[in-house]
């Protein structure tokens, strides 16, 4: 047997590094007992309330939960009484009132500040630039928010580099947070590549680097929760996906994870009225990219109505009108993303799906067609595939409505009148399609029963963006 | 009232039913409770596993061990299906104590049905973690089980520390070393409540120990059938 190694002493930076900006459980700060207790009577460690019991209800200090059936008691064998725990963010690791959150206190961490930290040598078009230029000024002189108004495939990635050099260069931590871990996987390697002498951590449920000492973290939002006072320059992608929206905790982390002083940049292809409205009145600095980064026009979607749709939907049959354009397709050397409203249909359309495919000699195998949803514990691998191109239709959910970049397809929307397909998800639906330069345009095809305003709203949107970048 | 798991909404319908006989509240949605498999039909009288068969190889095998099986039968109320995979992963590894309170119900009308012949003395024994796993999860699951149930509790059992029995494999489980101490005897007839019945290991270790120290009968009722 080997003798046990000494526990490698940390120096207060290396600490601060790991520990500075976060709100941590006691089971998420991985030091021994020893040593943490030591850290905790040097007041390096702040325990404080985990739950705040207040008159009428009660606060979970972590995901700042605040309806009382999200609460529940739990008779702890741990500290034998029975008190409160928070079921809002338990998937997180639960916050029990008996155990406390943990702030470090004590010294800030230093970031390195470099003189040119970005190693991307692409070059940016004039419209990227200046949306890039009014980035950097907003870091610059410390503006609190600055919305980026662009199309799908903008190249809002590369518009944010010399930004974030500009953060770089001024020693600041940076967060890039987006609502989805597929999206938070395909940004850490041209993140890290961009910017190669400098550490990049990824954070999502499940991922590998949970101790991020990172300066640079890309992080699903989701994730802001564990942070408090954290980021210099915080930058939210997608400020109108679900679950951002539509839960409650999100907005409050992200505000939360903010630096006293802090510049905040709102992406987004399609933002929701609200923003709309603050942009028009003026309260929300913004800046509008009206054209992709090939100086292409988006696609414009085309309604294909189906009489047979509810009764083919129903025996999990592809619709007929689907089958026809098909045959007809522009550029059928394109692969193909269909977008099915539920994962019941994805799954169980799959199989008649691949059948009639093969019989039309558009399918080599049974393997170069996948279904993949939420649930599906392969996602990763198969969007993978579907990229590398080395499968030829994807069925899909609406979880790869945005974030993602397949090269060359066409896109169709099945059943497009469906709750779940709102204005917002079908413009960005619209928007996977000629995303290349080499193949700059795709077709777009809304399969429906019945136009809903949803899909004619998007239609619009989709053509007056068109027409601000230039194109009638 | 919001259903436990998937936050929606649940509508109640009022019938002369749940009028008269003041029915609890219901803590999952219907559409939830529909994915809650129970087992019924053709399952193996001895472990209730899914089976054509009187009594399935498992339990043969079992009965070839030793000279009589320590464990009369085992009674399991749920298939175990992907929905109650991540019912029973966010209760009990997530630690989502309430949530075991969806299972009261079918718990507890199904061993009705089942333990009808159980003598009044009979008591229920929860199968044990080990303290450091208690402290972790701040409560016992089986324990949990076991208070639903309407006959005494006891938790006479104890249980050395050990790696997690869902990261062993089969042949790792079935010839392990018996886990348990006993602190108090007793001569009743014991029905062991535990979550899951994977290859039985678990309930035959506790099972023989009871026996040894003077128990007549042990019986098995578990939440569902791995």
């Amino acid at each position: 047997m080997q003798p046990k190694k000494a526990p490698p002493d940390f120096t207060n930076q290396q600490l601060a590094k790991r520990f500075s900006g976060k709100l941590l459980l006691r089971n998420e700060i991985p030091l021994n007992e020893a040593l943490f207790q030591k850290l905790c009577s040097a007041n390096l460690f702040t325990p404080s309330k985990s739950i705040k019991r207040k008159k009428l209800s009660n606060q979970c200090q972590r995901c700042n939960n605040q309806k009382q059936s999200l609460f529940a008691a739990i008779p702890c064998q741990s500290c034998k009484k029975t008190h409160l725990y928070c079921r809002n963010c338990i998937e997180m690791g639960r916050v029990m009132e008996c155990e406390a959150l943990y702030l470090w206190s004590g010294e800030a961490p230093i970031w390195p500040s470099l003189e040119d930290p970005c190693s991307w040598i692409g070059k940016l078009t004039n419209v990227q630039q200046q949306a890039a230029n009014r980035i950097v000024n907003a870091i610059r002189n410390k503006e609190k928010e600055l919305l980026i108004w662009a199309v799908c495939g903008a190249g809002k990635t590369e518009m944010l580099y010399p930004g974030i050099s500009e953060a770089l260069m001024q020693g600041k931590r940076i967060c890039i947070a987006t609502p989805r871990a597929d999206v938070v996987r395909e940004l850490l390697p041209r993140i890290k590549s961009a910017f190669s002498s400098t550490e990049v951590a990824a954070l999502y449920g499940g991922s590998p680097d949970k101790d991020a000492t990172a300066q640079i973290i890309i992080s699903t939002t989701h994730q802001l929760l564990r942070y408090k006072e954290a980021f210099d320059v915080l930058i939210i992608d997608e400020i109108d996906a679900f679950p951002y929206h539509a839960d409650q905790s999100l907005p409050f982390a992200a505000n939360r994870s903010k630096a006293s002083s802090n510049t905040t940049i709102y992406l987004t292809a399609t933002p929701r009225s609200e923003h709309q409205k603050q942009i028009r009145q003026k309260k929300l600095p913004h800046i509008f990219v009206p054209v992709r980064f090939h100086g292409k026009p988006l696609p414009v979607p085309l309604f294909k109505m189906c009489f047979d749709l509810r009764k083919e939907l129903k025996s999990y049959k592809p619709p007929t009108a689907f089958l026809k354009w098909l045959d007809h397709r522009k550029n059928p050397k394109r692969r193909l993303l269909v977008f099915v409203p539920t994962i019941k249909l994805a799954d169980k359309m799959k199989d008649n799906l691949t059948q009639i495919l093969i019989d039309k000699q558009i399918l080599s195998s049974n393997d170069s067609l996948c279904a993949v949803h939420a649930t599906d514990p392969d996602r990763k691998e198969k969007v993978e595939l579907f990229r590398e191109k080395k499968i030829e239709v994807l069925l899909t959910t609406t979880i790869l409505e945005r974030g993602v970049t397949f090269p060359s397809v066409d896109v169709a929307v099945l059943d497009a009148g469906h709750i779940v397909f709102d204005e917002a998800a079908l413009v960005q639906i619209s928007g996977r399609a000629g995303r290349s330069p080499d193949d700059p345009t795709g077709e777009v095809l809304f399969f429906h029963d019945g136009k809903t305003d949803a899909m004619v709203e998007a239609k619009n949107s989709i053509i007056s963006m068109n027409k601000r970048g230039g194109f009638s | 009232m919001q259903c436990l798991w998937c936050h929606e909404q649940i509508m109640h319908e009022t019938s002369w039913k749940n009028l008269l006989l003041l029915d609890g509240k219901a803590l999952l949605c219907q559409e939830c409770k529909s994915k809650m498999e129970v087992l019924s039909g053709k399952c193996c009288s001895r472990c209730s596993r899914i089976t054509n068969e009187e009594v399935c190889s498992d339990c043969r095998w079992w009965e070839k061990q030793s000279v009589e099986d320590p464990l009369m039968f085992n009674h399991s109320v749920f298939n175990y299906n992907a929905f109650m995979q991540e019912l029973i992963a966010k209760w009990k590894y997530r630690g989502d104590y309430f949530l075991g309170n969806a299972f009261k119900e079918p718990f507890v009308k199904s061993f009705r049905k089942k333990f009808t012949f159980l003598e009044k003395n009979a008591i229920a024994v929860p199968i044990p973690l080990s303290t450091k796993r208690l402290t972790e999860r701040a409560f016992n699951q089986a324990q949990m089980l076991a208070d639903f149930l309407p006959i005494e509790t006891c938790a006479i059992l104890s249980r050395k520390h050990g790696e997690k029995q869902s990261k062993k494999t089969r042949y790792e489980r079935i010839f392990t070393k018996n886990p348990f101490a006993i602190n108090e005897t007793i001569n009743n007839p014991v029905v062991l409540v535990d979550d899951i019945y994977t290859t039985g290991t678990t309930l035959r270790h506790a099972a023989s120990l009871l026996k040894e120290h003077g128990c007549t009968r042990v019986y098995a009722c578990t939440l569902v059938r791995g």
